[in-house]
């Protein structure tokens, strides 16, 4: 019963800081802040999506990227034929939906093991890497939209309310757009996690063969999850072309791809808030540090301390070492040691009287 | 004589050149209790891989009310309505021991009904105390506890049930019996068992397993009589 009000006040404190973060944040800071936080925004999308597949269906995707970078692509190519951004949206989640469901249905219906499935989806978004980046020439196009190769597509035309042309959505609104999509995002999914498809899914990560000799068919559910997953990679894609109004290949690339295990690793595997919290931890960090770079003085410390890479690096090592449950499990455990600690200390208290 | 539940037919499996079960057939029938004993490889457990499906048998049939099952996914023999209980524990561990039975119930209840069924079986295995621990937290003894109120929470036609009393006490041993007994009054159940007071507390019939074929099949008490048997695979405690 304490497990399930603590779990209630959590909900409910994700709720109100999320809320207020909204429609603070953009009165508050600048609007280059605010830019900086609706990419913060986007990419824990993507964090959750993994964080779904990988931390409770337990089924460790590599290429989370792939479906990220088709919801990038789709849209861009869709708004250059369309020009008006609903049906563009929706095509850009439908699209790494689909596109996931078949590589889901090959993967788990074929039985392939947990190592191969973390190389072929691996493959599979260096193959998009590839094939993207080589379409530079004019005869690669969809329609009105050139693929633009290496170059990527720029100038994608920025979101509309819906069925309405006119109305463009400004920078602010992407914000409060981003956000609003993280928000349900993590509601909807604490939901579905909460139902019965989610406690099966997560029997299933807990033991497959037990599931099975029950009656479920663990090869379903995987596909399932796995396209959800897809399909809130692309939503995430959707929102990153719109950000920037750019895309190119390094999205299907596998920094991006290592970035997002990445964040989950910190944030902690089997949570949702933890991945968002990695997210944006590292995306701050890695900024941060962008920023830092020396001009005059070149000292040692201060050429180690802007080389991103290497510190990330190190921070994940750390915690790979270290913190191997992540960030948000570690600390709920240390949590719960101290609840109890205390406790027991209030009994220790009060056998004496007792003895009296 | 009733209709059969349970029939393999030329029942073999081989690893390599190894042949694990060996043309096995073997005949159960409804609301039987069979006890199945034999040394160590002797092919038991992987028999009872094949009546699950996690095992496809290189030759023969599996049927199940007539309806051959051997070449058929272990969830939908589950969904036929086949339990069983492995040899070594097979439970959520991460999970807490009504989470367990849930995932058990929810299968075939619709939600209030699986809620229901978990208080049920909670009480019926004696862990309704437990109910929120994590099962790999538990003993071996209450993890076999735990799986077993799995397998019943699905309410299966046929149980399988392999070594229920290892890693028990004596008294729990004896509950395991009583449990063993109460549900035979409803459905069909195979035990495979080393503990041979338990068989004793148990059993009416029971098949022989040596080197992947049926050695004798017979009523407990001529098992226990027969020099073979008893020589070989009971050892000197059971005849005493």
């Amino acid at each position: 019963m304490s497990g399930r009000s603590l779990n209630h006040l959590g909900l409910a404190l994700v709720g109100i800081i999320g809320l207020a973060f909204m429609f603070l944040a953009p009165r508050l800071a600048e609007l280059d802040t605010v830019l900086d936080l609706t990419i913060y925004m986007i990419m824990a999308i993507l964090a959750l999506s993994l964080a779904l597949i990988w931390g409770y269906g337990g089924i460790l995707c590599f290429g989370q990227s792939a479906f990220f970078g088709l919801g990038a692509y789709t849209y861009a190519i869709a708004m250059f034929n369309i020009g008006e951004s609903t049906v563009p949206v929706a095509v850009a989640i439908v699209f790494p939906a689909a596109f996931a469901a078949l590589l889901g249905y090959f993967m788990f219906y074929g039985r392939i093991s947990d190592v191969y499935l973390g190389v072929i989806t691996l493959t599979v978004t260096l193959i998009l890497f590839n094939a993207v980046n080589s379409t530079a020439g004019p005869e690669f196009h969809i329609g009105s939209a050139r693929l633009g190769g290496f170059n990527g597509i720029p100038g994608i035309p920025p979101l509309n309310l819906p069925f309405s042309k006119g109305t463009a959505i400004d920078l602010e609104g992407m914000f409060y757009l981003s956000t609003a999509a993280l928000l349900l995002t993590y509601f909807g999914l604490r939901w579905l996690l909460a139902s019965q498809f989610g406690r099966i899914i997560v029997g299933i990560r807990e033991n497959e063969r037990r599931a099975e000799l029950l009656g479920y068919d663990p090869r379903a559910y995987k596909l399932a999850i796995f396209t959800i997953g897809g399909a809130l990679a692309g939503l995430a894609g959707c929102l990153f072309a719109n950000w920037g109004n750019f895309v190119s290949p390094t999205i299907f690339g596998l920094a991006q791809s290592a970035q997002i295990i990445i964040w989950v690793i910190v944030g902690g595997r089997g949570t949702l808030i933890g991945p968002v919290i990695g997210c944006i931890g590292i995306q701050w960090l890695s900024a941060a540090l962008g920023a830092n770079q020396p001009s005059g003085s070149l000292d040692l410390w201060s050429k180690i301390f802007a080389n991103a890479p290497l510190i990330l690096g190190v921070i994940l090592i750390a915690f790979v070492l270290l913190v191997p449950k992540g960030l948000v499990p570690t600390l709920a455990d240390l949590g719960r040691s101290l609840l109890r600690a205390r406790r027991n200390r209030k009994h220790r208290g009060l056998e004496p009287q007792q003895a009296e | 004589m009733t209709a059969a539940l349970l029939q393999t037919r030329d029942l073999s499996v081989h690893f390599g050149g190894v042949k694990a079960v060996d043309n096995v057939n073997f005949m159960l029938a409804e609301g039987e209790l069979r006890c199945l004993i034999g040394p160590n490889g002797a092919g038991k457990s992987t028999f009872f891989k094949m009546l699950t499906g996690q095992l496809e048998p290189t030759n023969g049939q599996v049927l199940f009310r007539g309806q051959d099952i051997s070449h058929s996914y272990a969830h939908e023999i589950a969904r036929l309505g086949i339990g069983i209980k492995t040899q070594v524990p097979s439970v959520f561990d991460g999970l807490s021991v009504s989470e367990n039975i849930w995932l058990a119930a929810s299968r075939f209840h619709p939600t209030a009904g699986a809620r229901r069924v978990v208080g049920e079986m909670l009480e019926r295995t004696g862990l309704t105390d437990a109910a929120d621990r994590v099962v790999g937290q538990l003993a071996h003894g209450q993890r076999q506890w735990v799986e077993l109120g799995l397998v019943l929470a699905t309410d299966p036609e046929l149980i399988l049930l392999d070594e229920p009393a290892a890693g028990m006490t004596h008294e729990e041993v004896q509950k395991t019996a009583e449990l063993v007994r109460e549900i035979n009054r409803t459905k069909a159940l195979i035990v495979v068992e080393h503990d041979m007071q338990f068989i004793r507390m148990i059993a009416k019939k029971v098949t022989v397993f040596n080197r992947g074929s049926i050695l004798v099949e017979d009523a407990v008490e001529n098992i226990m009589r027969n020099p073979l048997v008893r020589d070989i695979y009971l050892g000197k405690q059971a005849v005493a």
